[in-house]
């Protein structure tokens, strides 16, 4: 079905989030993607897989597409496409990493590895839009600050809306900060994310390599594998 | 939500796409493209089974069971796999080499009129497979891969292989197969994903 693109903002050098309009989707879940087809006008089709980072029920819907430079789908739609043009799209799919705002929610503990994020916002914007109160956590892993999607609307999370977010950076920290850049370990999650105590629902999304390591450790902390939901994900371009 | 035949779809052409790791590979189904790597997926931790510990149960539609240990299944004689592998997030290896066992032999001399069978894996996760596709050597019960002992990344120490369906179909960690007269959804089939999922037919979800 046909989805027209009726808004955008950059929101990293590399990144770019689209606003698309698509009437014949159902509504989305929260942590649901969508399919997006290109077809060349010799019929050639590619097709790639995008996290909704829109809340549930959202139209229009939001993706956000980092560029990979060898990619084939990620540097049409962060390059050429243009407001008013159409793409396919297919879904929303996907119910396993999925939250539903329910009354009687267990806590929510976020993972997110670099654009991992985007699923995980879908899940941070469904709560906000629902007036859910479920206590949520996010620790987020990412290069450097030049790479953080949603900068504002997580900051006002943490100062509005009583969601604690922290930030680790593994390469490179914000001028002035006083931590050592690293990957997010064992230490790091026993100290930043709501214990097995709490017994949270613990979503992780990123790169493989961030999602086993952070699976492994969650498992070891004490964290039930089925409490632990995870999508992982390489660069496919 | 199906729309994956072709006769469904309304093209949407992007002009100035031309897309750019096209390949002429005829091996490639619709909708795929050729991934050099080796991508990881699934739903939850990896598990981490030592092959001492490793049991494969097969249970009939009524009840009856086999299991075999890591040594009795290697003792089924395993054979060298060659072939491509399909992933429903679009991408596709060609060439790989598996070793594995023919699920033809766990169920030789089996007595059963079952129509499916569910594959089930440590750490909760099934799959269901019409019968007529795990039989014939087209399934194998894998335990290497590219020469080496297959990763638990990648579902070691033993998964299914499937390959000609989508490769969740392959469940990884795989520790038994149940016959079932009617078909029932696994994990990823009760989630919207298809009951069969042949690439050729685009049969992503449900």
């Amino acid at each position: 079905m046909p989805a027209t693109l009726v808004g955008d903002h950059g929101e990293t050098a590399t990144a770019r989030t689209l606003r698309l309009s698509a009437p014949d989707l159902g509504p989305a879940l929260a942590g649901q993607h969508i399919d997006v087809r290109l077809t060349a006008p010799d019929g050639y089709t590619a097709q790639r897989s995008y996290s909704l980072s829109s809340a549930a029920g959202a139209d229009p819907i939001e993706v956000t597409v980092e560029r990979f430079a060898d990619g084939e789908v990620s540097p049409y739609l962060v390059d050429d496409l243009e407001i008013g043009d159409a793409i396919e799209v297919r879904g929303p799919v996907g119910g396993w990493l999925v939250w539903r705002p329910e009354p009687d929610s267990r806590p929510v503990q976020l993972i997110a590895g670099g654009s991992g994020v985007a699923p995980l916002m879908a899940m941070l914007r469904t709560r906000a839009a629902t007036g859910s109160r479920v206590p949520f956590r996010l620790l987020y892993g990412v290069t450097d600050p030049d790479r953080v999607y949603y900068a504002e609307e997580l900051a006002d999370l943490v100062e509005r809306g009583g969601v604690p977010v922290a930030v680790r950076y593994s390469r490179r920290v914000p001028e002035g900060s006083t931590a050592t850049p690293g990957r997010i370990g064992r230490a790091d999650l026993g100290a930043l994310i709501l214990p097995p105590e709490a017994d949270p629902s613990v979503f992780v999304c990123g790169p493989t390599g961030f999602v086993e390591a952070v699976a492994d450790a969650l498992v070891a902390l004490g964290h039930p594998e089925h409490r632990i939901r995870t999508e992982r994900f390489g660069p496919t371009g | 939500m199906v729309g994956s035949t072709k006769g469904h779809l309304m093209a949407v052409f992007s002009p100035g796409f031309r897309g750019r790791r096209r390949s002429t590979n005829p091996g490639l189904p619709p909708g795929q493209y050729e991934e050099h790597g080796f991508p990881v997926l699934s739903a939850g931790p990896t598990q981490r089974v030592r092959q001492d510990d490793w049991r494969f149960t097969l249970t009939t539609e009524t009840g009856e069971q086999r299991s075999w240990s890591w040594q009795d299944l290697m003792d089924l004689g395993p054979e060298t796999i060659d072939t491509d592998i399909h992933c429903v997030t679009s991408w596709s290896k060609f060439g790989t080499r598996w070793r594995g066992v023919s699920v033809d032999k766990l169920l030789d001399g089996v007595a059963s009129d079952a129509g499916f069978v569910m594959a089930g894996s440590y750490g909760g996760y099934t799959t269901n497979l019409p019968k007529a596709d795990v039989v014939g050597a087209r399934a194998w019960i894998a335990f290497e891969f590219d020469g080496q002992p297959l990763h638990p990344e990648h579902g070691g120490p033993a998964r299914l292989l499937v390959p000609h369906l989508y490769f969740w179909k392959s469940a990884k960690w795989v520790n038994s197969l149940t016959l079932m007269e009617h078909d029932r959804a696994g994990f990823w089939e009760s989630l919207g994903y298809h009951a069969h999922g042949d690439p050729w037919r685009e049969e992503r979800y449900s």
